[in-house]
């Protein structure tokens, strides 16, 4: 007999939950209940009595920050906005409300967030829990400095409010505390007003990374800044970029560059998808040398002319790509992001792309990023310079990425917790002196005993 | 500008309410959310008018309590321009094989109240000379089967109702009749089943086809997803004597 199920179908599935889930890198890939809330009121439900649990948003961090070790609240369905005060520009809004939510209903309106993470498929809750940056970190901070407060749910069922002034070291250890200080269910956020919602883009071609470096830093004073590094490039031309700058347009820009655009385009639709059984053997080298080639040309030819660029391309180029995370295969990727403090940076970031390119399997276009100041004890950012990378998982992978890890451990230096799947407790300590005042609030709200993640069990938090 | 057209959503805690509601004020319509759970309404009323700007009320309304519909219709301070209901619950069938009491809900919550709501709007919208009702039915009207028969029963009556109206007011003038069956939509009432991914749709795909066939490109019936269309039109041609060995 078929068995077509229809709607209606009283065939319930006695226990939903359990399943297999991953962060954005597809590594790794554990088991856990997964509970999906629809209220407020229900998340906060589903902490009372359980442990080994933390929130998820979207997904979007790499490793395994928003997997429980025993169970994992999905916050997608707190997805309602509050209100909106156009006076004060501030937005408040359930945990579960993404980026591009906020994007598509206030760009129009003439209001930007004034960090954003290079996607914009992130949950305001996740933003918050990872203190993500943006391409302006060194000039303006983390989103945390976008947050006027937020509510909390703490283990025992208590909710509550946490801002500079209320509950200020709770507030300061949730930015970057990676979901273990309590269960974040909305926020108040100050939208940033914008004239346009296009970037007015300068590129600059550096040859190696110190010329990369000089742009960098004689460009502080950009609003945005980021440098694409060609990891394919090596011996006097290693670390060669393109560097972006970019300001917010003015109308007075649009009419000079552009005066047939509309001020506050729609977001742009995806283009493109990855099938799940994307042929690797696409990502040889010659055909990355080829790309990099024409992109590095095509950069190169923009050099000097200052043009204007839609604001869903400049922040999130890579969102126009539906799941590329697939294109590293089954077995996944890591995403290797570090920190390294500015007096250092130079040669040990010229160590590790050396490396890199000599083992020859990373992506083949690295970020460079200047950082300032962190918002919070756990947050990543701190004075220096950050670079980006993805390597598939590979046999061989992580005892290479345990000898990059010395020379950032030995440098001051600390890996991105949102990113991370695989470093030692070690490194971890080393590079996050401000885990005691973490360790600390999650004693005081009886955190440390119920919220677990693979990646809090992992290194110990 | 539609800025002064209006949309009155019954049903408007549910998530293909709060869904269709936002299409509408996207375009600048006025929202009013009108749900028995007044505190889920006002948290998607919030979302909406926060969303898009426009002014977005609640109200108070128990469809079971079908002695206050006429009340209820009488009392709007402004008639819609369109009303769309979503008002529907699954029940458990077999639960209401044995308990006759929610047997008689489902049956009242999916046809019963609804239809005697709608022929309220019918009249006022017809006093007027314009409006559009849009009733949201669902595929399981189309043949009972034993695994929802009470509610499947219930849609089909619902979707006849609908099928009158609209052959009444067709008859008389401007007062349009718009029948949405829904096949698998991603929702709280079906939050604990397992739904066959190529026939599933998000509660948006729902609301975008409300809109087009509201006010973009008219349609009397139709079905979400499309394809949903040609797997009823084979399940109702199948032969009663092979169809009633089937678990379908």
């Amino acid at each position: 007999m078929p068995t077509v199920a229809l709607p209606g179908r009283a065939s319930a599935i006695s226990d939903p939950g359990e399943i297999r889930l991953s962060g954005w890198g597809n590594y790794p890939k554990v088991s856990t209940e997964l509970l999906a809330p629809r209220t407020p009121a229900g998340a906060r439900d589903d902490l009372l009595g359980r442990s080994g649990i933390v929130a998820r948003g979207a997904g979007r961090a790499y490793g395994d920050a928003a997997i429980g070790t025993q169970a994992t609240i999905s916050l997608r369905g707190l997805n309602r906005m509050r209100r909106f005060n156009a006076a004060t520009a501030q937005l408040t809004v359930e945990a579960g409300v993404t980026i591009a939510d906020i994007l598509a209903a206030f760009e129009p309106r003439g209001f930007f967030l004034r960090v954003v993470p290079g996607t914009k498929f992130v949950t305001v809750g996740g933003a918050i829990a990872a203190d993500v940056h943006g391409k302006n970190h060194h000039r303006d901070g983390g989103f945390g400095n976008i947050v006027d407060s937020f509510r909390l749910a703490l283990p025992g069922g208590e909710i509550v409010s946490c801002s500079r002034s209320e509950n200020a070291a709770l507030f300061a250890a949730t930015l970057g505390g990676m979901g273990l200080t309590g269960m974040i269910l909305d926020a108040t956020l100050r939208l940033l007003p914008i004239e346009t919602a296009w970037l007015r883009q300068d590129t600059r071609v550096a040859g190696n990374l110190d010329a990369a470096i000089d742009q960098l830093e004689g460009n502080a004073s950009s609003t945005y800044s980021v440098a694409w590094i060609d990891c394919l490039a090596r011996g006097a031309a290693l670390g060669r970029s393109l560097v972006y700058l970019a300001e917010h347009a003015t109308r007075r820009d649009i009419d000079r560059l552009g005066p047939a655009l509309a001020p506050f385009p729609s977001p742009r639709t995806q283009l493109l998808s990855v099938p799940e059984l994307f042929p690797g053997w696409l990502l040889n080298g010659t055909s990355m040398r080829v790309f990099n080639e024409l992109y590095f040309r095509r950069g190169a030819a923009h050099q000097g002319e200052p043009r204007l660029v839609h604001w869903d391309p400049y922040f999130f180029p890579l969102d126009a790509i539906s799941d590329w995370n697939r294109i590293y295969g089954r077995r996944g990727f890591v995403q290797y992001q570090c920190v390294i403090p500015l007096e250092r940076a130079r040669r040990v970031l010229a160590d590790i792309l050396d490396r890199v390119s000599r083992r020859g399997d990373a992506s083949f276009l690295a970020v460079l990023k200047q950082l300032g100041d962190g918002g919070g004890p756990m947050s990543f950012p701190l004075p220096g310079y950050t670079l980006t990378m993805d390597f598939p998982v590979s046999d061989s992978l992580f005892a290479f990425l345990d000898q990059l890890d010395v020379l950032v451990v030995d440098a001051g230096g600390r890996l991105y917790l949102a990113k991370d799947a695989r470093q030692s407790r070690a490194t971890f300590e080393s590079g996050y002196p401000g885990l005691a005042a973490l360790r600390d609030i999650r004693q005081q709200t009886g955190a440390n005993a119920r919220l677990a993640s693979h990646l809090s069990a992992r290194l110990g938090i | 500008m539609t800025g002064t057209k209006s949309i009155l959503v019954i049903g408007g805690s549910s998530d293909i309410g709060h869904a269709t509601a936002l299409r509408y004020a996207k375009e600048g319509w006025r929202v009013t959310l009108a749900a028995r759970d007044l505190a889920a309404a006002q948290r998607n009323a919030d979302d909406i008018g926060t969303r898009s700007g426009v002014d977005t009320t609640v109200q108070s309304l128990d469809v079971l309590q079908t002695g206050q519909l006429a009340g209820f219709v009488a009392g709007l301070s402004v008639l819609p321009d369109t009303v769309v209901c979503v008002v529907g619950e699954l029940g458990d069938q077999l639960r209401a094989q044995t308990d006759p009491e929610l047997a008689t809900t489902i049956m009242r919550t999916n046809f019963e109240a609804p239809s005697l709501l709608l022929e309220q709007f019918a009249q006022a919208f017809a006093a007027r000379g314009s409006g559009t009702i849009v009733g949201v039915s669902s595929v399981a009207g189309d043949r009972g089967r034993a695994s929802n028969y009470y509610y499947g029963a219930a849609k089909a009556g619902f979707t006849q109702f609908l099928s009158g109206l609209r052959n009444r007011l067709a008859l008389a003038g401007k007062v349009r009749v718009v029948t949405v069956k829904p096949g698998f939509v991603r929702t709280k009432m079906t939050a604990h089943m397992k739904l066959p991914a190529p026939l599933t749709v998000q509660p948006d795909r729902v609301a975008e086809d409300i809109y087009r066939a509201d006010v973009t490109r008219p349609r009397d019936v139709i079905y979400v997803a499309r394809r949903f269309w040609l797997v009823m039109a084979i399940i109702c041609a199948l032969p009663e004597t092979i169809f009633k060995r089937m678990r379908i």
